[in-house]
């Protein structure tokens, strides 16, 4: 890679102006949205459009110098494409706030994923300050990787309760924080160092069955390992979507690691077989697929399973149509948890197929550009932790808008940047450093040695005293 | 590392691209169906919602939706609920009757004439706004009828249709007993919840459109079929021309008391008597023969032709098809004669035959509705239709000269009013439940020549009344000619 960029003489250009341009459209969209919900729900624009686009500007202000000044050959679309995204997200939450006052329920969630916003960037902004080489993360591998099993088992913890089920919360001081949203980034970055260090191994070894090369027994270890957390997410925190984000992460990393199908083929058996197995034997599975099925003969039910949540949903995108019923013309507080899980399907009934269709073009071009960064860096570890932050925003919108959609059964996972919740939010602008970091790194254009390597030839040799 | 990784990329595609297919065919291609939904609170929250528009008498509406305060934003309004129900229907959360349901694409602005406007509407983000619905309906000609029927009592169960003869045009339709919709139409759900049950347990069936909806025995004013048939037939020519008469009359294949027509007293002659004492009279042995000398057939032919066993009332819902039996005996067609046995019609069945004798024995098709506008008040008009010829010109003379004479000098005289040729005809049904009051029903026309009115009065039940057509019938259907004549 080193030799090639440099043997072509080509070298990227910063395009910093070109973000600006971009992340002005995004504010457009934030604001604009904002406003645009005031004016349909409320009939005015809102009181306070001047403080909240104030502050969603100087936020992304902000962000937008700090990547200037330590990361300035940094992926110029990123920060835009997420500014775009969070921006809408803070719009339609607020018009979902407007909802539940219209029901009686008085929230503010809009103002709060404002704050977890500004902590999201500040966490952004010090991840790029004080991390200037991704490649210092490795040295941490397995102290992350720890961490990221210790925060996952914390909820499990008996004096934190479980929300819906789900025992994936941890509550401190009136707050609820997702750690499992932390500790993904972590597991990439864990994954990424340990297979960068064991890559050889696990490709090289192995032998051929059925035109596919199988991996080694002893090798199968990690994969195991992974395999059985996977599922204890699944028995023990009930928490579906997880589950499958983890492992199909996993797998994702071990193949581009090892260039080996063969870690798919038998990660994929090892998935199909604890789904199935899951699915045998987890009633609450069974509802969920059940319900994915078959959600209009649950609809209303006196008891559980209910589907109204994704029925609901479900006459929402219908009445949305192509483009939507427009800000407050819509209904959709009528399907619960609009505001997190379900965003895409307030998106989708007032604003219809056509900003559905515009949100996963962002989403699909935050992916392009991170697979992008992978594939011109210059260091296996730099690619792997791009790709496993590529897979997992993929896999995690696939997941949970394939869900609301109805594709695929649902699980309980956040719309990455749109959905209210606090530690997906702030979890979502970390990656973003991360994927800046590396893509400033790669694009960054290669010191020009040539000259220190003659200068270097005269001088005589230093013995240093060791 | 980079081909696995173009793999991944290849694969995300791949799941984007999925997810896109998904929600193109979600939001496009199932939404219609996910809309038709019975069960979708959201469609039907918005037809609840939205401003619909009025549906108008003359220039005055007798259902508006008006600005509330709650969550619904409008509330619907009836005016004058109590004469206006029965056309108006209600409309309530989810459910609607009458022209509420009849004319809702346009009372919500869904109909499709009003796509561009509504395109504009989408553009301007204004909200929808329904059009309105203009009615035939005669507002004076209404209160008549409204107010002549409920005259005779609490509890009275009965219709008024009133058409215009040259067009079809319905200009009164009441049915009694009525109700409030505007209690239907209420915001407290619960409440609508109890009123509807109360009205759904009243033995008086007030959800009821008599006009349309109730078909009993039409009695003697179906004798206005028989003649017509009998004129058809080519056999008799003119009100003088010679009947079979008789104070009694034995139905064929019958022997005993129970196969007697009999006249109840009235003077039918003999033998021969001249078809203008036979209508004047209400001649039952006359017509039983009348009905057997024509035959089954033509005389279910003729029936057809004046709208029996069939639906024509196509803007307004619930119309019963009236019935005139398909197989009878000799003894059954003698009584289908004078309007008993299986025969069944509607008061805006009879007005359809007394508005054709009226209208040179043209069938016009009968309608509510004369005006669709959108919201920007660009009218669409209804044109009237031919139905069908029930009779030819001549034939639909001589029955105007026997009805004629029928309130001058005959049974129909309660209709009769100064200086105008009016034409009518009396009927009182046998329910066939001995013990049972019989029905009243009064059909008339007037003027009798290039008349403007043709009324059908129907009394199911009039408590404390001596249940009698010409009596009862005939001043409502006076009132209701006045109002439009005068």
């Amino acid at each position: 890679m080193t030799t090639s960029s440099t043997l072509m003489g080509f070298v990227h250009r910063r395009r910093r102006g070109a973000e600006l341009f971009l992340l002005v459209l995004a504010l457009a969209v934030g604001v604009g949205g904002y406003a645009a919900v005031g004016v349909g729900v409320e009939g005015k624009v809102p009181a306070d459009i001047i403080g909240y686009g104030g502050w969603l500007a100087a936020l992304i202000v902000a962000a937008h110098i700090v990547i200037r000044l330590v990361a300035p050959y940094a992926d110029p679309v990123l920060l835009p494409l997420v500014a775009t995204l969070n921006g809408l997200g803070l719009a339609v939450i607020h018009r979902i706030d407007l909802g539940y006052a219209a029901r009686g329920r008085e929230t503010s969630f809009a103002q709060q994923q404002l704050v977890w916003m500004t902590l999201g960037v500040v966490l952004f902004v010090a991840a790029l300050v004080v991390l200037r080489d991704h490649r210092v993360l490795a040295r941490f591998t397995y102290t992350i990787g720890f961490g990221a099993i210790i925060l996952l088992m914390l909820p499990l913890l008996p004096f934190f309760e479980p929300i819906n089920g789900a025992r994936i919360w941890i509550q401190l001081g009136g707050l609820s924080f997702q750690p499992g949203e932390v500790a993904k980034v972590m597991l990439v970055v864990a994954f990424a160092g340990y297979l960068v260090l064991h890559r050889d191994a696990l490709a090289l070894a192995g032998r051929r069955l059925l035109f596919v090369d199988l991996p080694r027994g002893r090798d199968l270890g990690p994969i195991l390992a992974m395999w059985l957390v996977s599922l204890g997410i699944l028995v023990f925190q009930r928490d579906l979507g997880s589950s499958l984000l983890f492992f199909g992460l996993f797998l994702v990393m071990l193949y581009v690691a090892t260039e080996r199908p063969g870690w798919i083929v038998v990660g994929g058996t090892l998935f199909l077989g604890g789904a199935l197995a899951a699915w045998k034997t987890l009633g609450h599975v069974q509802d969920r697929v059940d319900i994915w099925l078959h959600p209009f003969e649950y609809y209303r039910n006196a008891q559980p399973p209910f589907s109204d949540q994704i029925v609901e949903a479900q006459f929402g995108f219908g009445w949305g149509g192509l483009i939507g019923r427009g800000f407050g013309e819509g209904d959709p507080t009528r399907v619960t948890y609009a505001e997190s899980d379900f965003i895409m399907a307030a998106i989708g009934e007032e604003l219809g197929l056509t900003a559905v269709i515009a949100v996963l073009l962002c989403y699909g071009l935050i992916v392009e550009r991170a697979l992008r960064v992978a594939l011109i860096s210059r260091d296996s570890f730099g690619k792997l932790m791009a790709t496993g932050l590529a897979s997992i925003f993929a896999v995690q919108v696939f997941v949970v808008i394939g869900g609301v959609t109805r594709l695929i059964p649902l699980t309980g996972l956040t719309t990455p940047f749109l959905s209210y919740g606090g530690s997906s939010l702030v979890a979502n602008w970390v990656i973003i450093a991360l994927l800046l970091r590396i893509s400033d790194q790669a694009r960054r254009p290669v010191p020009d040695l040539s000259a220190d390597e003659e200068e270097s030839d005269d001088e005589s040799t230093q013995v240093i005293k060791l | 590392m980079n081909r696995p990784i173009r793999t991944v990329s290849l694969f995300c595609l791949a799941l984007f691209l999925a997810l896109m297919i998904n929600a193109t065919y979600l939001q496009f291609w199932r939404a219609g169906a996910l809309d038709d939904d019975p069960r979708n609170q959201r469609v039907q929250q918005a037809s609840y919602s939205s401003e619909r528009g009025a549906i108008l008498v003359g220039r005055t509406p007798v259902a508006e939706s008006v600005p509330s305060d709650d969550r619904y934003e409008f509330q619907r309004r009836y005016p004058a609920p109590l004469m206006y129900a029965p056309l108006t229907g209600y409309f309530t959360f989810g459910n609607a009757t009458g022209l509420e349901s009849a004319q809702n694409s346009v009372l919500s602005g869904e109909d499709p004439r009003f796509f561009v406007r509504n395109l504009v509407d989408l553009v301007s983000n204004e909200q929808q706004s329904g059009g309105s619905v203009e009615l035939t309906i005669d507002a004076k000609a209404q209160r008549a009828a409204y107010e002549g029927l409920s005259a005779l009592g609490d509890g009275v169960e009965g219709s008024v249709v009133a058409l215009e003869p040259s067009t079809g045009k319905v200009l009164a339709m009441v049915s009694l007993p009525t109700f409030d919709p505007n209690d239907l139409a209420s915001h407290d759900f619960g409440a609508v919840d109890d009123t509807y049950a109360d009205l759904l347990d009243d033995p008086g069936d007030p959800l009821l459109n008599r006009a349309v909806q109730t078909r009993i025995a039409p009695g003697s004013t179906f004798k206005l079929v028989t003649a017509a048939a009998a004129l058809e037939s080519g056999k008799y020519d003119s009100a003088d021309s010679l009947v079979p008469g008789g104070a009694t009359f034995q139905l064929p294949q019958t022997s005993g008391d129970s196969g007697v027509v009999d006249n109840e007293g009235r003077a039918c002659g003999t033998d021969e008597i001249t078809f203008r004492q036979a209508m004047e009279q209400s001649c039952n042995t006359t017509f039983a023969q009348l009905a057997i000398e024509v035959g089954a057939e033509k005389m279910l032919e003729q029936a057809e032709k004046f709208g029996f066993n069939a639906d024509y009332l196509e803007d307004f819902p619930g119309q019963a098809r009236s019935v005139y039996p398909s197989q009878v005996n000799p003894p059954q067609l003698g009584q289908t004669g004078f309007g008993q046995f299986e025969v069944q019609a509607t008061p805006l069945q009879m007005a359809m035959v007394a508005a054709s004798i009226a209208n040179d024995g043209v069938v016009m098709r009968p309608y509510v509705v004369s005006e669709v506008q959108s919201p920007d008040y660009d009218a669409e008009t209804a044109d009237p239709e031919e139905l069908s010829e029930a009779v030819d010109p001549q034939a639909a003379d001589v029955l105007t000269e026997l009805m004629v004479s029928t309130v001058d000098d005959g049974t129909a005289s309660p209709a009769a009013i100064p200086n105008v040729a009016v034409a009518g005809k009396t009927g009182t049904a046998q329910r066939g439940v001995p013990g049972e009051p019989p029905y009243a029903w009064f059909v008339s026309f007037a003027p009798a020549t290039d008349s403007r009115v043709a009324v059908a009065v129907m009394i199911e039940e009039a408590p404390g009344q001596e249940i009698a057509g010409g009596r009862l019938g005939g001043p409502i259907a006076k009132a209701v000619m006045e109002a439009i004549i005068s």
